[in-house]
């Protein structure tokens, strides 16, 4: 019996997420427990923490402006990817078309450096 | 057992290969898959913790075992052992489940790389490979993809500010330099014209023959060569992609603790661990297949050794080349100091991702100009064209303004009044006592002066 070849791949998937589902849950039953009240803080170096805010509190505009850019750049990508598979059949004017899709990601590529967007202070 | 010494060629798979594989088959190459995974993260640790500690002039583990081999072992098997400590501000489902979608993504990415050609397993012609699919290579960018959300909600599920801030560096630095691998290996699927790994390794087997200086050579097939600054782009994204020195930002231990996992304790930490060198091979074993010529023999062995790729000997040249790419991560953790945070940023950002994207537009150009499919006056005139360009751009482009350098004492004019006090430039400070004292009994007549 023969079998699709994408089965092995979620095969492989099960088998490290038994393996990590196991082993962290026996390793709470397994390891030894002594109550401390002072070990349930947030880490803070010896001192008392500071209460965080729900959801962690507010942090560095800079993260979302990475992330969005990075989406513009994975969809880049993933417009290069067939187009490069199938390069040797498009030919000149595969070339053409992705010069011309490259040159339009450019330019906001070039207006997000102008804007500073690329720079992290 | 003969068949294998007899065939003295290597046979390469085909896709056709994994479809007819027998399910006894497949679930044995899981199993050894898995197994394979465990014992390489066991041996990798230890030989980081060796070579990092020669590099450093000490001995290194070197007491667990045979010339302390088993130290990683003995280690990951006192972690479950381990009090295993859940902060109260965490949020606890997130928490339990980040550190099993880091070790499962990292797992499911080894399923499509290729150790060796057709080999014969218990009667059965198979691949040394677990499965192959027309679309392989995202499989494997999926699986490093997905390893971000492992680490993004460790950070923010502990419920406190270290790894919050741990966990946004960490993905923020994971997705910029995926960008830039991802452009880089569109070269390798322009020249194999295909995305599954055992067609990549089958694509490198051989260079193209080429004429130089009258004589006939043959090419080196492996893309390393023929690719170079997608391999560069390649090394240096991969480095950044597995958190690894000198780009280990999310574990700036002087700034962030520990990163994403500071509240990571017993097993669910040893899964970070785990996860973080499995990525760290796979990457390596993606590199050996996409650039360096995969399971097959380096080029001088298959000229004196016709059965160098055949049966399971490939295993050896493939392990060999991700063992020597292995030793490249540790020699960089062991020489060079951490970067910092805006550099590593602007260097993905404005160095590795423009370069890739001309590197694919020069190759794409080429590729086009050398099949023929434009004139030679077309050809010299895009190059003019393109070459204009590029001097308009560059020569137009944004450059960082900089501020004009003042003197201390227009800066100083410059500050609104009531500002905070500035001591005067020409300050005469008075030594201390104890400077007087100590040059008093060192100097006695200086003193009646």
């Amino acid at each position: 019996m023969t079998i699709n070849p994408y089965v092995p791949i979620v095969g492989l998937l099960i088998l490290g997420a038994l393996f990590a589902l196991f082993s962290v849950s026996v390793a709470p039953i397994v390891g030894p427990k002594r109550f401390n009240r002072a070990k349930l803080d947030a880490y803070e170096c010896g001192i008392e923490p500071a209460p965080t805010p729900i959801g962690g509190g507010r942090f560095p505009v800079k993260f979302y402006l990475t992330a969005m850019l990075f989406i513009i750049f994975d969809i880049e990508t993933i417009f290069l990817y067939p187009w490069a598979v199938s390069f040797d059949m498009l030919g000149l004017f595969g070339f053409v078309e992705m010069v011309l899709f490259i040159l339009t990601v450019f330019i906001a590529y070039a207006y997000v450096w102008r804007r500073g967007g690329l720079n992290w202070d | 057992m003969t068949s294998f010494v007899t065939a003295a060629t290597a046979v390469d798979p085909t896709l056709e290969t994994f479809e007819n594989d027998i399910w006894w088959i497949v679930l044995i190459k899981l199993v050894g898959v898995f197994a394979l995974l465990l014992l390489l993260t066991l041996f990798t640790i230890n030989y980081e913790r060796k070579v990092v500690a020669r590099m450093a002039v000490r001995p290194g583990p070197n007491q667990v075992g045979p010339k302390g081999w088993l130290q990683s072992l003995t280690d990951g098997l006192k972690l479950p052992f381990k009090e295993e400590i859940i902060p109260k501000t965490a949020d606890k489902v997130v928490y339990f489940i980040a550190p099993v979608i880091s070790a499962t993504t990292a797992f499911t990415a080894f399923s499509v790389m290729p150790f060796g050609g057709v080999v014969n397993m218990f009667g059965h012609q198979t691949a040394l490979q677990l499965t192959d699919v027309p679309v392989s290579v995202l499989v494997l960018l999926a699986c490093s993809s997905m390893s971000v959300y492992g680490v993004v909600l460790a950070g923010w599920a502990s419920g406190s500010t270290y790894p919050l801030l741990g966990g946004l560096r960490s993905s923020a630095q994971m997705i910029s330099y995926e960008v830039a691998m991802g452009l880089s290996i569109v070269a390798v699927f322009m020249t194999a014209g295909t995305m599954s790994t055992s067609q990549i390794v089958a694509a490198q087997a051989s260079g193209d023959p080429v004429q130089l200086f009258g004589f006939e050579v043959t090419a080196p097939g492996w893309y390393a060569v023929q690719l170079l600054p997608s391999f560069i782009i390649y090394m240096i994204a991969a480095v950044g992609e597995t958190n690894r020195a000198p780009f280990d930002l999310p574990e700036a231990e002087s700034e962030l603790v520990g990163g994403f996992h500071t509240e990571y304790s017993s097993f669910k930490f040893a899964l970070f661990f785990l996860a973080e060198y499995i990525n760290m091979i796979t990457v390596s074993a993606f590199c050996t297949t996409l650039f360096l010529g995969g399971w097959r023999a380096p080029a001088p062995i298959t000229t004196f050794w016709e059965g160098a790729n055949s049966g399971y000997w490939p295993l050896l040249w493939f392990f060999g080349k991700v063992l020597i790419l292995l030793f490249g991560f540790i020699w960089l953790r062991a020489t060079l100091p951490r970067m910092r945070y805006d550099q590593f940023m602007r260097f993905g950002w404005k160095v590795l991702i423009p370069v890739s994207l001309v590197w694919i537009l020069f190759l794409a150009f080429f590729k086009v100009a050398r099949s023929g499919a434009i004139s030679d006056t077309t050809r010299w005139v895009t190059t003019g064209v393109v070459a204009v360009l590029v001097l308009a751009i560059a020569w137009g482009w944004p450059s960082p303004k900089k501020p004009k350098q003042l003197s201390i004492e227009e800066e100083l004019h410059q500050r609104p009044p009531g500002s905070f006090p500035v001591p005067p430039m020409d300050l005469q400070v008075p030594p201390s006592p104890r400077v007087r004292r100590a040059v008093a009994e060192r100097d006695p007549v200086s003193k009646e002066v």
